[in-house]
């Protein structure tokens, strides 16, 4: 159990600490640099808890696919770190109510099982422990049951969100010579090529 | 002050001892296969390769790791310091911790944890992170160009490897990299999903780096990509975990596909070979196939490159999955 402990604790204390660096740090690439270490540490937590299967999917999808295009798109820019900083305190009233507002609803979340019991009831499918299942296994039963409607409708959301970007970025530009396979592909020797028979002493 | 021995003591130093008796083999393999590489390709070129150094030039790689060690570290002036020097680290290290999952016979493996597909491909879709580092802390545009290309590319082609290993998930039933190693007793799973062999053996290709997709590291255009501004040690741990992560992906194509420690046949002259020799004798042959591309093919275009990740391996493992899935139901072949 201490060594747990201190798992937990280093894994959190890391998290926090680079949550902070986070918003912190004057250049936006070491920013990300530092979500990637908070992500990371998320993950360990996870895996801590026993929820393994949440903790790789953290690392797979928030650290392999999301935060790599995140980077890739904050190395682009071209921040003035100094006009960044003015803007600091003319932003801060709505961050701080956004902030706010999150903690609240957190409170509420958590405060909610404590101050009514019967909100627990509401979880109808209880998980079960985690020596009988493993974790992949519990989560696909209730996502593929019980959630499938949701968990369908969430999958839809998605692709008409990747559907829409597509579309606001689609443009074909005219006078632009493509590459077509299929054409390419398909030439003959008899269409490509043309033999002339050239009387030497007279140009073609 | 016994229950601290038992209990907390001697499992760190027996974790510990293991994993220098991975690391030791694999830093060791990591040498000789640069050795390997100019060896067989020189063999394919009709020309000698390394034979001055030693007998046969088996201590090159050697040599070349102490002219490596003793040349001067160059931080650029207009480098971002820290990020340049974690980013070869990064590098190295991801390319050693994930063989904490790989198996090397029944039981014998350093963590043997249920999701141990997921933590592979989590480690490797990691490995992009110290090539973007390097190329933005060199703070030059070549090692930006080549840390975008790469950016782009090892994206691309992980979609497709993702499907792929979910159809063999899909086969085994299980996301324990042991279990999928078991379900192969009888069957090696590049055989019913031939395609999808080829598929992954073509994405770890990019997945690498290697050639015909080492567009990130483009001699001819980029100098040498991402890692032009590196020297010293910084190069050479690069270079190592290049290779430790070419053997890495040698070892989970044959975990995935090649039945891991088994055996291709349980019959006599078969089986009195251990499994840890197969599975080396695995891991070595998917490596010749590595350094064989080499030899052969031109670099791919880079529009190419990307058409045959999207358009090519994504729609074709999606519906490979689909066609899995619909066969496994239908026919009633559904592990467990």
């Amino acid at each position: 159990m201490v060594v747990q402990a201190l798992c937990f604790y280093l894994f959190s204390a890391v998290a926090i600490a680079s949550a902070v660096m986070v918003i912190s740090s004057r250049n936006p690439v070491h920013s990300v640099l530092f979500l990637i270490l908070a992500f990371f540490n998320a993950a360990g937590l996870f895996v801590l808890m026993g929820a393994e299967f949440l903790g790789m999917i953290l690392v797979v999808v928030y650290l392999g696919a999301v935060t790599v295009l995140f980077l890739f798109v904050v190395m682009m820019l071209n921040i003035n770190v100094a006009e960044m900083r003015q803007g600091f305190l003319q932003y801060l009233p709505i961050g701080a109510t956004v902030g706010l507002i999150l903690l609240v609803e957190l409170f509420m979340v958590l405060g909610g099982w404590a101050i009514s019991p019967e909100a627990a009831q509401v979880a109808q499918v209880p998980t079960p422990p985690p020596e009988q299942v493993s974790n992949t296994a519990a989560l696909g039963n209730v996502l593929y049951t019980k959630y499938v409607y949701l968990f369908q409708a969430s999958g839809i959301v998605l692709l008409v969100a990747m559907i829409g970007a597509i579309v606001l970025t689609l443009r074909t530009r005219t006078g632009v010579r493509r590459q077509n396979l299929r054409e390419q592909s398909f030439r003959t020797r008899d269409e490509s090529v043309e033999v002339k028979k050239v009387q030497s002493g007279s140009g073609v | 002050m016994a229950d601290l021995w038992t209990g907390y003591l001697w499992p760190a130093i027996f974790i510990v001892l293991q994993i220098v008796a991975i690391l030791v083999p694999l830093l060791i393999a990591v040498a000789y296969l640069t050795y390997a590489e100019r060896k067989v390709i020189a063999g394919m070129q009709l020309r000698r390769g390394p034979n001055v150094v030693g007998p046969f030039g088996l201590l090159q790689p050697l040599a070349d790791g102490i002219k490596l060690l003793f040349k001067e570290t160059i931080l650029p002036a207009g480098s971002n310091r820290i990020v340049f020097v974690l980013a070869p680290m990064v590098t190295f290290v991801l390319a050693l911790v994930a063989w904490a999952v790989i198996p090397f016979g029944p039981n014998q493996v350093i963590a043997d944890i249920n999701v141990g597909v997921l933590y592979l491909f989590a480690i490797s879709s990691l490995g992009v992170y110290g090539i973007i580092m390097a190329g933005w802390a060199s703070n030059s545009k070549y090692p930006f160009l080549g840390a975008c290309r790469s950016a782009a590319q090892m994206v691309s082609y992980e979609v497709s490897m993702g499907f792929v290993i979910v159809s063999v998930v899909l086969c085994a039933g299980t996301l324990n990299l042991t279990g999928i190693v078991e379900a192969q007793q009888n069957l090696w799973f590049a055989i019913p999903l031939l395609p999808m062999f080829v598929i992954f053996f073509i994405s770890i290709l990019a997945e690498t780096n290697r050639t015909p997709f080492d567009l990130p590291e483009g001699e001819s255009e980029l100098v040498a990509g991402y890692f032009v501004e590196y020297s010293s040690m910084t190069f050479a741990l690069f270079f190592l975990g290049e290779y430790a992560n070419m053997i890495l992906l040698s070892a989970i194509t044959a975990v995935l596909f090649l039945g891991g420690w088994m055996p291709p046949l349980w019959i006599p002259p078969f089986t009195w070979v251990p499994g840890e020799i197969w599975l080396a004798l695995k891991i070595a042959a998917v490596l010749f196939v590595f350094i064989w591309v080499r030899a052969t093919l031109p670099r791919y275009r880079y529009d190419q490159l990307m058409r045959l990740g999207w358009k090519v391996f994504l729609p074709v493992s999606l519906g490979w999955v689909v066609l899995t899935a619909g066969v496994l139901v239908t026919f009633d072949l559904l592990p467990q």
